[in-house]
């Protein structure tokens, strides 16, 4: 009986978060234009979908964006992640710390003026970038991904075991070779996750990207939007039965081998134990 | 030789500051520096050209001349739309910060007290749809809410209501998006915070004969404060300049301070008055910001 409150809540909290995502997927097969009244099931809409050259240059642009602002931001979330964990209280660390917190909760209108206005002041003061397009909207998702990346890293760096990096360099590895032969390994796991996240949050922002951008550089987010303004649509609930099924699939993939990879790590540790 | 030797010796050519100079340089660059590009840019005035606002610093005729303008500042104090969307954006962001927090809670904990093996896949099943699209999860809300949508469909056919409610373009579509949205942000947190719970403490209240109410309220809520307001935050900050939900979800009397601002800088594209709009909402927050920052760091450090 105890806690049975909490249990309620928990169960209603999932179906508060999934019945609208389920009622997009049931009313993506739905025949009819208008999106809310059943009238047979047809998969017409995700033919359509392909048709729509606008939106599949759009979704080529936003995945571009996405895997090489997830690339740099694990590059420069991990450095950050690293010398905030290892070098303590270096000079202005406090500075950096706050620059990684920040960006996690910064209303995105103010991150994505202040980005604009910055390429602005350098096109004029430095002449580049001319124009905003692709580039400029890779900066800015690189810099804002940076500070999730370094999150998910650090909180891993910090509950690594410290005590395998220092016999490596008692033993005379230079710090350089310890980085990379024991403590990349060991952060390995985080790195995927950072990327990953990183790669989601790029593909998924509508906000930031919106005030850097320029001609021919229109992401997914912005052709959803454009559309969902103008109200519901069959297409648009294709396109996000498409989402949900990628996401739900890779996620719980990843889930299932990093189970089973711990799994085969306990079964060794058993195994040794015994022998 | 002597000035070689000391500037090897100096802590800017260490290799050390090399690796810390990459990130900082990066985020100062694109993080810091334009703040005080927007800060600059607020005290210019609007022009018609491109770049749309006046230089601050000029200089001719030897002369040098600083104008800095603080007519878009007196004029988001004396016009009352700015005002009232300041103050109704922080009483919405509140209003479903404390939403989350008492849907949230108790998820948390439900999932914290979970065997360990289905604990992941309750975790998961939170997290999921946070990976999925914002902008997916938010319409899919004008389906369920408009005129002729899924509940008043649904209410009709019972025979419940004759004329439908209006739902979709009111505060409380917007309340609901937050909420919906923000929800496993408010989640994360606080479930990180409970399985660090020592739990003989809760055990021992229990043996001395507390209810499970006065447990949680006097044992595992003031155990848990750091999670909770650094779900608070996590939910409160980014919500105050929330703009994709008031437009999609709310109506035209929905006053919300990120749509202000997005309206000033693209239909109106008065750069300068957005500028000011945007440091203003900066110094409201800065606060919330910097108590974030310090729950966020504790934290790292404990580890």
């Amino acid at each position: 009986m105890r806690f049975s409150f909490s249990k309620m809540m928990l169960w209603l909290g999932l179906a508060f978060l999934y019945a609208p995502m389920l009622i997009l997927v049931i009313y993506s097969f739905n025949e009819s234009r208008l999106v809310t009244v059943w009238a047979g099931f047809s998969t017409k809409w995700y033919g359509a979908l392909l048709e729509n050259q606008k939106l599949l240059d759009a979704v080529a642009n936003s995945l571009k964006i996405a895997f090489f602002s997830a690339t740099a931001a694990v590059i420069l979330g991990t450095l950050a992640a690293f010398v905030l964990a290892r070098f303590k209280g270096f000079k202005c660390s406090t500075l950096l710390r706050g620059m990684i917190t920040a960006p996690l909760v910064m209303p995105e209108v103010i991150t994505g003026l202040s980005l604009l206005l910055l390429f602005v002041a350098m096109a004029q003061l430095v002449g580049w970038p001319e124009s905003r397009g692709m580039t400029t909207i890779w900066l800015a998702h690189t810099t804002f991904c940076t500070a999730y990346v370094a999150v998910v890293v650090g909180s891993r760096l910090t509950e690594m075991d410290m005590s395998v990096e220092e016999a490596a360099q008692d033993l005379g590895a230079t710090p350089l070779k310890v980085f990379f032969t024991i403590t990349l390994p060991m952060i390995a796991p985080a790195l995927v996750s950072g990327w990953l996240l990183a790669f989601t949050l790029s593909l998924d922002d509508l906000v930031i990207a919106s005030f850097v951008s320029g001609p021919g550089s229109t992401t997914l987010p912005m052709v959803v939007f454009s559309s969902v303004r103008l109200g519901v649509s069959p297409e648009i609930n294709a396109l996000a039965t498409i989402i949900i099924g990628i996401v739900t699939s890779l996620v719980f993939a990843s889930w299932y081998y990093a189970r089973r990879v711990e799994k085969a790590r306990l079964r060794e540790q058993r195994a040794l134990s015994q022998s | 030789m002597e000035l070689l030797k000391r500037l090897r010796q100096s802590w800017l050519l260490k290799p050390r500051s090399g690796v810390i100079a990459i990130p900082y340089v990066w985020l100062l660059l694109f993080f810091l520096v334009p703040f005080i590009i927007v800060l600059k840019i607020s005290f210019a005035e609007t022009e018609i050209a491109i770049p749309p606002y006046t230089d601050l610093v000029t200089f001719d005729d030897n002369r040098l001349t600083i104008d800095l303008n603080l007519g878009n500042y007196a004029y988001l104090f004396s016009d009352d739309l700015y005002l009232s969307a300041y103050l109704s954006s922080i009483r919405i962001a509140l209003v479903s910060t404390l939403l989350c927090l008492l849907i949230g809670y108790p998820m948390a904990l439900a999932i914290s007290r979970a065997p360990a093996s289905t604990r992941n896949v309750l975790l998961l099943l939170v997290i999921l749809p946070s990976w999925t699209s914002f902008l997916i999860r938010i319409y899919a809300w004008i389906g369920i809410l408009k005129p002729n949508g899924y509940i008043n469909n649904f209410l009709m056919s019972l025979g419940i209501i004759d004329d439908p409610i209006i739902m979709l373009h009111t505060d409380f579509a917007v309340y609901i998006g937050i909420v919906y949205a923000y929800l496993p942000f408010m989640i994360l947190p606080l479930y990180a915070n409970m399985m660090k719970l020592d739990h003989s403490l809760v055990e021992a209240s229990q043996d001395l004969g507390a209810s499970p109410f006065t447990t949680l309220m006097r044992v595992i809520v003031p155990l848990t404060k750091a999670g909770i307001i650094a779900g608070c935050m996590l939910v409160f900050i980014p919500a105050v300049g929330e703009f994709v939900i008031p437009e999609l979800l709310g109506g035209p009397q929905t006053l919300m301070i990120g749509k202000v601002l997005w309206e000033e800088f693209f239909n109106n594209r008065d750069w300068p008055v957005a500028s000011a709009v945007a440091i203003v909402m900066l110094v409201l927050l800065i606060i919330p910001i910097m108590w974030f920052d310090r729950i966020q760091n504790r934290q790292t450090e404990e580890a």
